[in-house]
């Protein structure tokens, strides 16, 4: 594979850079693989990355309907975090802020982390509370968290709103320092040229139409390119998980949910933190093109449009002005929105299931971009050694039977409420 | 916007909806032994379908009525709407 490096950069311009390797084969399916991947998003494409890297299984398939990095991780809001209180999320996100950390010099392509921290918002006492008791957890987790008062909040954010007759007046806000953006499509393209290099192969434009299974054990898959033998099939599909599931008889705590974002047009440097109310669900950051990149809830109703209503946009913009008046003066550039795999927890689920050598890896909710490099590593663990690694043990799909819920947020099974 | 029509009210903007979820969930029966898997069921498993879907919403800036919608969850249409002790057929 070609290094991307100044050198190459200068050398190449001599031939007007046309003579650069493609970034990745477009290679024709082969009738047996040792693992399928089925789904080329950020959390696949990673999988087959670690499955390589990590374990020496080079003779793996990414099977995607699409073209690669065409589902949420090409329409997210690019978010990286680990600010959470229990114990399983905040190890497991930690472990992937390290994967961040390194992932440009890892993967030899500049997937422009960018840690600028990231503040929540608190709007009165009581939530000061709940971010002093977040904070600490973090920070037991060796997590770096950091209580703003008004006053700390307001040095770093001005722009927002600090007058004193507003309907949800800032009283503080908890920090994440190391926490930031990345951009997302070069996450996506960096794990597939790396994962290209060692010898997977990235098949686009193949749908998965069904599974061979017998005596309770995968045999392989059928696809609209011809069916592939498989021993081992893991399944990181996001907001298509239910569709497949349906195809294996199985029924999942998940529920398919549209999750929309937009854009404004770009402005000048205005932001340099992430940045979310606490007194509704909205949260912004300012892109290096300088446009102000804004989500919130999702549309509320299960979805599989891939595009969003204006109802709820509105109601998350009517959040962001009230946190920020200055947005109301901004034109909107774009708006999208993406399926989620809403799990009825509020985490995911990376297991092994009943079927032997099929993998599980779904349920992301609003966070799968942050959790792509972890998502990945700890799945590629999972089907490499055929058991779970202790940081994805609490991401069971069990645990909805034995009540060993991870209910971060506290809000139950109704996962269109925020 | 989706318009929905309340078969109390009629056709109002999905704004004064709030939504319920999967209608074709049911509670396991009393006064028997229900396994484990029944109430997992009932409780976090969901079929989550591509296309026709029939769900609960409550007209809660209208009448408050809880309403069944049959509603294709890739295209947004809407096919029926039931008052919520009318049997789907």
């Amino acid at each position: 594979m070609q290094k991307y490096s100044i050198f190459n950069l200068v050398k190449n311009a001599f031939s007007n850079h046309e003579n650069w390797d493609l970034a990745w084969k477009d290679p024709t399916p082969k009738e047996e693989y040792d693992v399928v991947i089925i789904g080329g998003g950020g959390h696949g494409l990673a999988t087959a990355y670690y499955l390589a890297k990590e374990h020496n299984i080079t003779n793996v398939a990414i099977i995607e309907k699409g073209w690669i990095g065409g589902g949420n991780v090409g329409r997210n809001t690019t978010i990286i975090r680990s600010n959470y209180m229990h114990d399983e999320n905040g190890l497991f996100s930690e472990f992937g802020m390290d994967l961040w950390r390194k992932m440009s010099q890892d993967l030899n392509y500049n997937v422009m982390f960018s840690p600028r921290g990231i503040i929540n918002l608190a709007h009165s006492d009581a939530q000061m509370n709940a971010y002093a008791r977040r904070g600490n957890s973090m920070r037991l987790n060796g997590i770096d968290a950091v209580l703003l008062n008004r006053e700390q909040v307001k040095e770093i954010i001005p722009m927002a709103d600090f007058s004193e007759n507003v309907r949800f007046p800032i009283f503080g806000g908890l920090m994440q320092p190391s926490a930031g953006t990345a951009r997302h499509d070069a996450v996506a393209w960096g794990y597939a040229r790396q994962a290209d290099s060692m010898g997977v192969d990235i098949i686009q434009n193949c749908e998965v139409i069904g599974f061979d299974v017998s005596a309770g054990k995968i045999k392989g898959i059928r696809t609209s390119r011809g069916n592939i033998k498989a021993n081992k099939v893991g399944i990181c599909v996001a907001g298509s998980t239910n569709i497949l599931a349906e195809k294996l008889n199985m029924t999942l705590p998940i529920e398919t949910h549209l999750l929309q974002a937009c854009v404004s047009e770009p402005i000048k440097p205005v932001l340099d933190n992430v940045v979310t109310f606490g007194a509704g669900h909205f949260y912004v950051s300012q892109s290096d093109k300088g446009e102000m990149v804004m989500g919130g809830d999702l549309d509320g109703y299960n979805s599989y449009a891939q595009r969003g209503n204006l109802p709820t946009l509105q109601h998350v913009l009517t959040e962001g002005i009230a946190m920020m008046p200055f947005l109301s003066k901004l034109k909107m550039l774009r708006t999208w929105g993406g399926i989620m795999d809403m799990s009825m927890d509020g985490s995911p689920i990376i297991d092994k299931t009943h079927i032997e050598g099929l993998y599980l890896n779904c349920g992301w909710c609003y966070g799968g971009f942050k959790a792509t490099p972890a998502s990945g590593w700890t799945f590629a663990h999972t089907i490499a050694q055929d058991r779970v690694h202790e940081l994805n043990a609490g991401y069971s799909l069990n645990r909805f039977s034995t009540g060993h819920l991870i209910d971060e947020k506290g809000l139950g099974t109704k996962t269109w409420i925020s | 916007m989706l318009y929905i029509n309340c078969p109390h009210c009629g056709m109002r903007s999905q704004n004064e909806f709030s939504y319920g979820g999967d209608a074709s969930v049911k509670r396991p029966d009393l006064n028997k032994e229900i396994p484990d898997k029944e109430w997992d069921d009932f409780v976090y498993n969901r079929k989550s379908l591509r296309g026709k879907h029939l769900e609960l919403w409550q007209h809660i800036s209208g009448c408050r009525q809880w309403i069944k919608v049959e509603r294709d969850t890739a295209t947004h249409e809407i096919f029926r709407t039931f008052k919520a002790d009318e049997e789907f057929a």
